[in-house]
């Protein structure tokens, strides 16, 4: 094994380990609350990887992903709420739900050029959802959302968050392998090539609409999953999680975190929803702070929180190296 | 045999006729230029052939098929590659997977979702890297090299594609002379060791005669001349173009 690659798969050890520790780690002294907090921030991480897949690796600025991850997390829930569904199946067939959902706005989307165009289409789209969500109160029960989505005990207690937060972790794992697998398979290295340079693409011969349909399907089929784990965590959801800021927030914490790193929209996941659960504790303005703390890093941290630590780190090692 | 063949290719944007009636054979295993002033309708012509653009008239036929109105991309894969004036490459990509995308590509390997990427035609990839001369850059970014080592890596790209016919639109351009010597040298190179039919446009004469065997020459959309050398040396027409009225 390579001395990089060694040093890869020991950092994803410890993290790996660390998370296994976490709630152990809480439990002496910490209330349940951060505990909750750390399966939001995981639940989070993963719908903003999914779409960075679209965003970071394919170069596309989709601004309804609040669709997909909207659509899991109904899905799931109706199963379980108008079927009685057994929660296996409510779980593996919502984010195929999203992948469908994904495949029809992604046939329609990825044919557009023009980033501005993407971006107004794809949002069009997620709207539709929404007001189908929040109009269709027969079938979604509107704007009361759905209350009380039953979740068995032993993914779920009133008491404990432990057993769900394992039973995501365990999930968001995998995910992430997954989509770590894919960014570097032939098809990852496609996806950034036509991102790079769409004509050189396609004159290679790549037919781009195939290769981004794709991927618009791979991540709609993460966030959906990102959107279960999101319902089942919460045991309710509104139409509110379908709205055009969900769809803002997801590329928010791509640039918080740093769109050109796979972890980085994970680390701005983690930004995000400890500054809203700090701050919120103490302001009711956390709209506005979270505009400061974006235009702050817009201006001055263009690659991101993560983009920027990397970058000193390589600056560290070889000034040390020399 | 003619590999391409162009029969009254015409088009216009608006008022102006950018390619007025062209009519074009280049024969297999030929290096041929298309020369002319700016504005000739040279770029538009490699444009049409190419499939970026669709022509108002006319046919195009590649290895015996009609390619009019086929997509950049159909063209590509029945063995037609292009190189463009302003250099066009994966910029935030390192130079060997510049290579490995389009080889990955062009085997049918772009699918691939799960396979792992390191390794993957690493020695495909190198034959070619060394055949442009780049393979003592191969981890570098495609973005920094300098101007000449970007066009052999566009060239590399092109290659990669395995093409029968190579169209390079101003091979040369914006470059010194030792690189222009240099593309010069590679472009031959690489016709000859791939036994490739390239068909390109350029400015600098003296680049056109050291290795063109064909020239067709453009002015206002149209063919004014084509034969050999020698004779578009001679031809009254050409030199008014290029030497003015005298």
């Amino acid at each position: 094994m390579k001395k990089g690659s060694g040093a890869k798969w020991l950092w994803g050890a410890v993290a790996g380990l660390f998370l296994m520790a976490l709630p152990f780690l809480l439990g002496k002294g910490f209330s349940e609350y951060y505990l909750y907090l750390a399966t939001k921030i995981m639940v989070w991480a993963l719908y903003a990887m999914s779409f960075n897949m679209v965003l970071g690796y394919g170069g596309m600025m989709s601004f309804g992903h609040a669709a997909f991850f909207g659509i899991g997390a109904y899905t799931c829930s109706l199963l379980l709420i108008k079927v009685s569904c057994p929660i296996a199946l409510a779980v593996a067939v919502a984010p195929f739900a999203a992948a469908a959902a994904g495949f029809i706005i992604g046939y329609f989307s990825v044919r557009i050029k023009g980033v501005f165009y993407f971006a107004t289409i794809t949002l069009a789209f997620a709207q539709l959802a929404y007001i189908l969500a929040f109009k269709w109160r027969s079938f979604t029960f509107g704007d009361d959302g759905i209350q009380g989505i039953p979740v068995p005990a032993w993914i779920s207690t009133d008491e404990t968050y432990v057993n769900y937060y394992f039973f995501s972790l365990i999930i968001i794992l995998v995910c992430i392998y997954v989509l770590w697998k894919i960014v570097r398979s032939p098809f990852g290295l496609m996806l950034k090539s036509l991102r790079e340079n769409p004509e050189r693409a396609t004159f290679v011969g790549m037919k781009v609409e195939n290769y981004r349909l794709i991927a618009f399907v791979i991540s709609a089929f993460f966030s959906g999953i990102a959107g279960v784990l999101y319902a089942l965590l919460e045991t309710s959801i509104a139409p509110d999680i379908l709205f055009w800021s969900m769809s803002g927030e997801v590329i928010l914490m791509g640039l918080l975190g740093g769109m050109n790193l796979f972890f980085g929209p994970a680390l701005g996941a983690a930004i995000m929803v400890l500054l809203n659960s700090f701050i919120t504790s103490y302001t009711e303005y956390w709209g506005m702070t979270l505009g400061i703390t974006l235009i702050l890093i817009v201006l001055f941290f263009p690659k991101g929180v993560g983009g920027l630590t990397v970058e000193k780190y390589q600056a560290w090692t070889q000034r040390k190296g020399n | 045999m003619a590999i391409l063949k162009i029969k009254g290719l015409k088009k216009s944007f608006g008022g102006l006729m950018a390619v007025a009636g062209v009519d074009l054979e280049v024969q297999d295993g030929r290096i041929q230029c298309v020369i002319g002033p700016n504005g000739a309708g040279k770029t538009t012509l490699f444009n049409l052939i190419s499939g970026f653009y669709s022509c108002d008239e006319g046919e195009i036929l590649f290895k015996g098929q009609n390619i009019t109105g086929l997509p950049p991309q159909k063209i590509v894969r029945m063995g037609m590659g292009r190189s463009f004036q302003v250099t066009n490459i994966f910029p935030k990509l390192t130079v060997f997977e510049n290579i490995q995308s389009t080889i990955l590509y062009s085997k049918g390997k772009g699918l691939n979702l799960f396979s792992n990427l390191k390794g993957l035609e690493k020695e495909k990839t190198e034959d070619i890297l060394s055949m442009v001369g780049l393979d003592q850059k191969a981890g570098e970014m495609a973005g920094v090299l300098p101007a000449g080592d970007r066009k052999r890596l566009e060239f590399g790209i092109v290659l990669a594609t395995k093409p029968d016919l190579m169209l390079l639109d101003e091979p040369t351009c914006g470059m010194s002379r030792v690189e222009t010597t240099d593309t010069i040298d590679l472009i031959q190179q690489i016709a000859e060791k791939q036994s490739l039919t390239v068909l390109f446009t350029e400015h600098k004469m003296d680049v056109v005669f050291s290795i063109s065997s064909f020239i067709t020459v453009m002015n206002f959309g149209a063919i004014i001349a084509a034969g050999e050398t020698d004779e578009i040396r001679a031809n009254e027409k050409v030199q008014k173009i290029y030497f003015g009225e005298g």
